[in-house]
């Protein structure tokens, strides 16, 4: 049986993680291992904020997607840079092993995903990622695959050229064990790919997803333009809008 | 458009509350529709932290946070429902 | 239980004599929403004041814009902290919009398409202190930045310059509006930072 975790409420709360871990995952990419010596554990698709402070008292917050779950203190966290951000740069360009950063989580009870174990639901599982809103996602796929869980998982994930692809290493080996996984390019396909480059539509979202008739539970991560566009076509296909749960990042 | 999910409200709500208030049910004063505090339309680029019911716009919440200090608006809520832990 | 985190500076945040305390100068324009923007068309457009005893006045689109606009060049000072300098604007003065309409309020609430609403004293509506402004860096205002016309009272945080405005109420009192009713300060005056409660 795996460790039971307090708890949500009781586990939230501002520590000190100290990176352990920082390499490229993208050219615009970091994957960063953090030690929290006081972690609770989190839940797959938990997220936390991290918190920043200059010499001046100035303080910059945002949040990110945990890629890992369960009990263990070494958590980690895949940050994409955006081009202005106030976070997002410092953790892909500055951040070195051996720094402190200030972190408030485990946070988040809605966009989860627990074993059938716990929740004994059998429905099938669809997951639409958007670039960087893969993260979630990989905690989720490596929570199911540690848990020998039966339930059907499906990852469609889209990207605009290959080398934007977080995690592709560990994606292609949980597809060779039972994941199934599409991945939909729009600006640069890998080469001998069978269709061209296109931004994902309608009809390719009905051809990859898990059918509406089959009632999957269904979670969307991306920015805003791609979630609302992703969840209005589920719906438009049969979805029911309890079903779905999206954690978007803001932006189009 | 600018909005994101009501589980961006975990943050600042964790401080308030002691259990996880986006899991929360709850229903709107304006339309009478209820659902999970979680897919609330949040909308956090602003002077604080808004949620709108998903079906109305209506105001369900505000959050106005300092340092020291947080103004909590459950206003455009009739009541908030909980699950216990078991 | 903060400490400085090595290596992080923040954004470079120019410091500048004409910025209220606690301001920093930007030379972008965020755009903060507490709701989805509304889309106004200005053929459906109307502006109405209604005084303490309910007597409605209304504007089309036209007959506001008729009352004479005016150049403004102002700095604004929004409550998160960031200011513009020297910002141009466009619009008709709230004095000359209320000219002609009695009244012994001492208050206004403003209004907006989609809900809004922010409380100011009249007095600090008049005298060249405020605007119903239709174009700001010399182009008409978008719609997420409050257009196509919005409140203008840059001498007090920008939360009161309502966008999307449609309408002035006089009133007795100083009822809040939107953010004065979820923790921000009635007045609103970035000199004293009067942010909050």
């Amino acid at each position: 049986m795996s460790d039971a975790l307090p708890p949500a409420a009781a586990r939230t709360a501002w520590r000190v993680g100290t990176v352990v871990e920082a390499r490229p995952e993208t050219s615009s990419a970091r994957r960063l291992v953090i030690d929290v010596p006081d972690w609770p554990g989190n839940d797959a698709g938990q997220h936390l904020d991290v918190r920043l402070t200059a010499p001046d008292g100035y303080q910059a917050q945002r949040s990110y997607s945990i890629a890992s779950s369960g009990s263990g203190t070494r958590i980690e966290l895949a940050v994409d840079e955006l081009p202005h951000g106030e976070v997002s740069p410092f953790l892909v360009e500055d951040v070195m092993v051996g720094d402190r950063l200030e972190l408030h989580g485990p946070l988040g009870g809605y966009f989860v995903w627990m074993p059938q174990a716990v929740t004994h639901d059998p429905r099938p599982v669809q997951l639409i990622a958007g670039g960087s809103g893969v993260v979630p996602f990989l905690a989720m796929v490596r929570a199911h695959a540690d848990a020998g869980d039966p339930t059907p998982f499906r990852l469609l994930y889209a990207v605009r050229e290959p080398g934007d692809v977080f995690y592709r290493q560990e994606l292609t080996q949980l597809a060779a064990n039972g994941l199934q996984l599409d991945y939909v390019y729009s600006r640069t396909v890998p080469h001998g790919w069978p269709v061209p480059a296109g931004r994902i539509t309608k009809d390719a979202l009905a051809g990859f997803a898990i059918p509406a008739s089959d009632r999957p539970r269904v979670y969307i991560c991306g920015s805003t333009g791609f979630v609302e566009l992703i969840a209005g076509w589920l719906i438009e296909l049969g979805h029911a809008a309890g079903d779905i749960r999206t954690e978007r990042f803001g932006g189009q | 458009m600018n909005h994101i999910d009501g589980n961006a409200l975990a943050g600042q709500l964790s401080d308030l509350f002691a259990f996880d208030l986006t899991s929360a049910i709850g229903r709107c004063v304006t339309c009478g529709t209820s659902g999970m505090i979680g897919a609330a339309m949040v909308y956090v680029a602003s002077p604080g932290t808004v949620a709108r019911c998903p079906h109305c716009d209506a105001v369900l919440a505000t959050i106005v946070e300092t340092d020291d200090r947080i103004w909590l608006s459950l206003a455009g809520v009739t009541a908030i429902e909980v699950a216990k832990q078991a | 239980m903060s400490f400085i985190t090595r290596g992080f500076s923040g954004r470079s945040r120019e410091r500048d004599p004409r910025l209220p305390p606690g301001q920093t100068k930007v030379d972008d324009w965020p755009v903060l929403s507490a709701g989805p923007t509304p889309k106004i068309d200005t053929a459906d457009w109307q502006f109405t004041v209604t005084t303490e005893t309910g007597a409605q006045t209304h504007w089309s689109w036209d007959e506001l814009r008729a009352l004479g606009i005016e150049d403004i060049t102002t700095d604004i000072h929004c409550v998160t902290h960031w200011s513009k300098l020297e910002m141009p604007w466009r619009g008709v003065p709230i004095d000359r919009i209320l000219s002609g309409i009695p009244t012994r309020a001492k208050y206004v609430m403003a209004h907006s398409y989609g809900g809004y609403t922010t409380n100011v004293p009249l007095d600090e509506l008049l005298n060249g202190q405020a605007w119903v402004a239709f174009e700001a860096d010399g182009a008409p205002l978008d719609p997420e930045h409050g257009g196509p016309a919005r409140l203008l009272v840059p001498h007090l945080y920008f939360w009161k310059s309502a966008k999307w405005v449609n309408g002035l109420t006089l009133m007795d009192s100083n009822d809040p509006g939107f953010w004065e009713q979820a923790g921000y300060n009635l007045h609103g005056d970035p000199w004293k930072e009067e942010r909050y409660w």
